[in-house]
């Protein structure tokens, strides 16, 4: 295999792996500081409890996201040497600002947050936490605003030719702004609202199917459904936007999505199918018109097919780009789906008592987290064969100093060890959930650090 | 190019990214080092305890690195992308370490199997004393120059990075963090522990001296490149007899047991000593071996002006932001360590 496939191979590999764990800290962010603010408000202890459990959660998954970030960051520079030329002048201020007003507000107030609650007042604490949550939410900002530009670059112009060409920012804000990262980052943090939410969920329904920490579990399970439900329902909405922007911006794309080749024709949204990429057919379950009338409202207006890009400006894979893209959309609306049904269980007083939905609640969690890399696969491939849209093809991106026998070292060596670090994850979720939240009486409060904290907390 | 102060800006982001790499060889550095340390630990109580010392910091630490690392992409994204890809090898490993060590620190405390303790202590110690050599090894490419050639491009062997000199500076770096790292523990400490360190302090320092007397004599006869700016810009020279100083304050307070300066000058001599090194290269930031002309320079790796100047303003407001909280953070878990149910 050469370089360039290689590199391919582990930026996909390392990224899909890497994004398991910061939706995750940044949906249970949002948990805790929901959990904690109860706290605040009701002085109830068991929702000090609950906090502290999912803390220890946290604690895992910002853990590990930032280790395999540090990856992410690195690659760039040593596999993608071109890209990192050539986008180092419009991602700059990106970065800096993803570093220094997201990383360091989150790892700063993260050594509290874990390690801080005898130490601090619980209301300095709260503060803590919401620091850590900021902090998670912004560097999602500042690394969907990166990516959105890759697909609809703007406030920039190019400078040089050829091997030497580079991007050079023109508008700060109209690169931030670009027409897609809007929709796409808004997208991306209710995706994750909705990682954070469907764990809780499943943990707590876990809990109670063993009839274990009972009462905590009703509580934190009710918060997460409506976490969940709200955003499941909003996601919607965000996808949709997103996807008419794709229209707009990357028809290409957008045609890949659905597999349209015709341009004269009306396009059909598909339920599920299977696209024949030689034959230029899709066989499946389809709303005729479908797509044609999402994007405008009627039925007879064509839709731009593959077939009006040249064959080296259409993406290649096409029933891959299908599958993932169709199965996002086939999870979201299963969460919606079952998240509605819930509601409706607990508006009639009922949530608790059906088995068989608690059990449902309980693989659930894999319908975001599956929905998320999906997603994201379906974006990225969709972008090809650029790795900046219409501007850089991926193929030209590489590191010219690298060789194929290095990458295949490298990509022995990532595959080793995620998964060590995978079966670390698991096993340390497990074990934590098996333990489970700290009854009260096990919560130490220190007095003499409490005095302390008392002071700091005004 | 527009400046502030007569500075132009690829210059002062060179101030901004040396500082950030000096705060994480101050910060890392001193967590690096204690795990260097770590098998001369013998009691099980004494490593929680010297683990439980960095463990609400060090996370935090290696966000510098994050921080740095987005800075030189940022500010000199040529820089980034041939040092990256030339050193690919080194950076993969460092990664691959950096991970593995992280992963020792969290799974050790998870079973109370003896083996299963002593199985992540030692791969935690190696990944601790691995990283830091390999910090050392690629400053070391840096300072010696790299084979780059037109189009900024590494042409370079990959097991070219295994050289002498960067080896030693990989040792030195070693030597250095982990005296940092023992006059840590030693503020963080009481009782056997601190008693053991106070020897291990002592030896991490003679290693540091050997091998930066090594270093020092390697550089002067061999890499006159290195030392030339002194000789021609004699005032200059200030910087590397303050550093000189320093290093011999870090004996000189240990031997009285005032291991909290001590620690204050181990710090100071990393940034002095990255100090040296920034005044001998600038504005150059690699030296091509093949042709000065492919050299690499703050000037033909920076980013535009305007680019450059955003990230001024980001990290002038940013920058009191995050040194107010880290502060804050290292404040609220100052004193010696106590052992408690959210420890390691």
């Amino acid at each position: 295999m050469d370089v360039e496939i290689l590199s391919r191979i582990q930026f996909a590999f390392t990224v899909a792996f890497h994004y398991i764990y910061p939706p995750l800290s940044i949906g249970l962010g949002l948990i805790m500081v929901i959990m904690e603010g109860q706290y605040l408000r009701t002085k109830e202890p068991v929702y000090e409890q609950m906090a502290r459990f999912w803390t220890k959660i946290f604690a895992l998954t910002f853990g590990i996201g930032v280790a395999t970030g540090i990856v992410m960051e690195f690659e760039f520079g040593t596999n993608w040497a071109t890209y990192s030329r050539y986008v180092g002048d419009v991602f700059g201020s990106a970065l800096a600002a993803e570093g220094i007003f997201a990383f360091a507000l989150e790892s700063g107030f993260l050594g509290i947050l874990l390690f801080g609650w005898n130490r601090v007042s619980p209301r300095v604490h709260f503060i803590s936490t919401i620091g850590v949550f900021f902090g998670s939410l912004f560097s999602a900002v500042w690394i969907v605003v990166a990516n959105s530009w890759q697909q609809t670059p703007a406030g920039f112009h190019v400078v040089g030719e050829g091997m030497e060409a580079r991007a050079e920012i023109t508008d700060f804000w109209a690169m931030v702004f670009n027409p897609s990262s809007v929709d796409r980052l808004l997208h991306v943090w209710i995706g994750a609202f909705l990682a954070g939410a469907f764990l809780v969920l499943s943990v707590h329904a876990f809990y109670l199917l063993k009839g274990r920490h009972v009462e905590l579990s009703k509580k934190a399970f009710r918060i997460a459904l409506s976490v969940a439900t709200v955003f499941a329902l909003a996601q919607l909405f965000t996808g949709h936007h997103s996807a008419e922007g794709v229209a707009v911006n990357q028809p290409a794309k957008l045609a890949a999505l659905e597999g349209h080749f015709d341009s004269l024709a009306v396009a059909d949204a598909y339920v599920f199918g299977w696209v024949d990429k030689k034959n230029q057919q899709v066989t499946g379950l389809s709303v005729p018109g479908g797509l044609t009338y999402l994007l405008h409202y009627d039925l007879n207006t064509p839709v731009r097919g593959l077939n009006s890009f040249p064959e080296d400006e259409r993406p290649t894979a096409l029933n891959a780009i299908f599958q993932f893209y169709h199965l996002m959309v086939a999870f979201g609306m299963a969460m919606i789906a079952l998240t509605l049904f819930a509601s409706f269980q607990w508006w009639r007083g009922k949530l608790f008592e059906k088995r068989w939905l608690l059990w449902a609640f309980v693989l659930a969690v894999l319908l975001p987290n599956i929905a998320n890399q999906a997603g994201w696969f379906a974006a990225e491939m969709g972008r090809q064969p650029w790795v900046v849209y219409g501007l850089l093809r991926t193929s030209d991106a590489l590191s010219a100093a690298v060789t194929a026998n290095q990458v295949v070292f490298s990509l022995i060596l990532f595959a080793l060890i995620y998964t060590l670090l995978f079966a670390l994850f698991l096993y340390l979720l497990n074990k934590k959930i098996q333990v489970g939240p700290e009854s009260e009486e096990r919560i130490q409060h220190n007095p003499r650090q409490e005095g302390m904290a008392g002071v700091l907390g005004g | 190019m527009p400046t502030i102060l007569g500075i132009d800006y690829p210059t002062l982001w060179f101030l901004v990214v040396g500082g950030l790499f000096s705060g994480y060889a101050i910060l890392d550095g001193f967590d690096l080092g204690a795990g260097a340390l770590h098998l001369f630990f013998r009691k099980e109580e004494s490593r929680r305890i010297a683990l439980n010392a960095i463990g609400p910091v060090w996370d935090g630490n290696e966000v510098w690195l994050v921080i740095g690392g987005g800075a030189l992409f940022a500010g000199f994204p040529v820089m980034y992308a041939t040092l990256f890809s030339g050193m690919y090898i080194p950076f993969m490993l460092f990664l691959a370490f950096l991970i593995f060590r992280a992963v020792s620190i969290e799974f050790r405390s998870k079973e109370k199997m003896k083996w299963w303790r002593q199985m992540w202590d030692v791969s935690y110690c190696v990944a601790s004393a691995t990283l830091a050599i390999l910090l050392g090894v690629v400053l070391g490419n840096v300072l010696l120059g790299m084979e780059i050639g037109p189009g900024q491009e590494f042409e370079g062997n990959w097991v070219e990075f295994l050289n002498p000199y960067a080896l030693l500076v990989g040792a030195t770096t070693l030597g250095l963090f982990s005296t940092h790292g023992a006059l840590y523990l030693l503020m963080k400490t009481e009782g056997r522990l601190y008693a053991k360190l106070t020897i291990l302090a002592r030896r991490a320092m003679i290693f540091f001296l050997v091998t930066f007397s090594l270093l020092t004599l390697y550089t002067l006869i061999y890499i006159p490149h290195l030392s030339d700016r002194f000789r021609s810009i004699q005032w200059l020279f200030s910087v590397p007899v303050l550093a000189f100083l320093s290093i011999a304050n870090i004996p000189r307070l240990i031997a009285k047991h005032q291991y909290g300066r001590a620690f204050f000058f181990s710090g100071l001599t990393m940034a002095l000593l990255l100090i040296v090194v920034a005044i001998e290269l600038y504005p150059v930031l690699i030296i091509s071996t093949v042709d000065k002309a492919y050299s690499i320079t703050i000037y033909n790796a920076a980013s535009s002006g305007k680019s450059m100047g955003i990230m001024l303003l980001i990290a002038a407001i940013g920058a009191p932001l995050v040194l107010s909280y880290t502060a804050f953070v290292f404040w609220t878990f100052r004193g010696k360590v106590k052992l408690d149910e959210t420890s390691y």
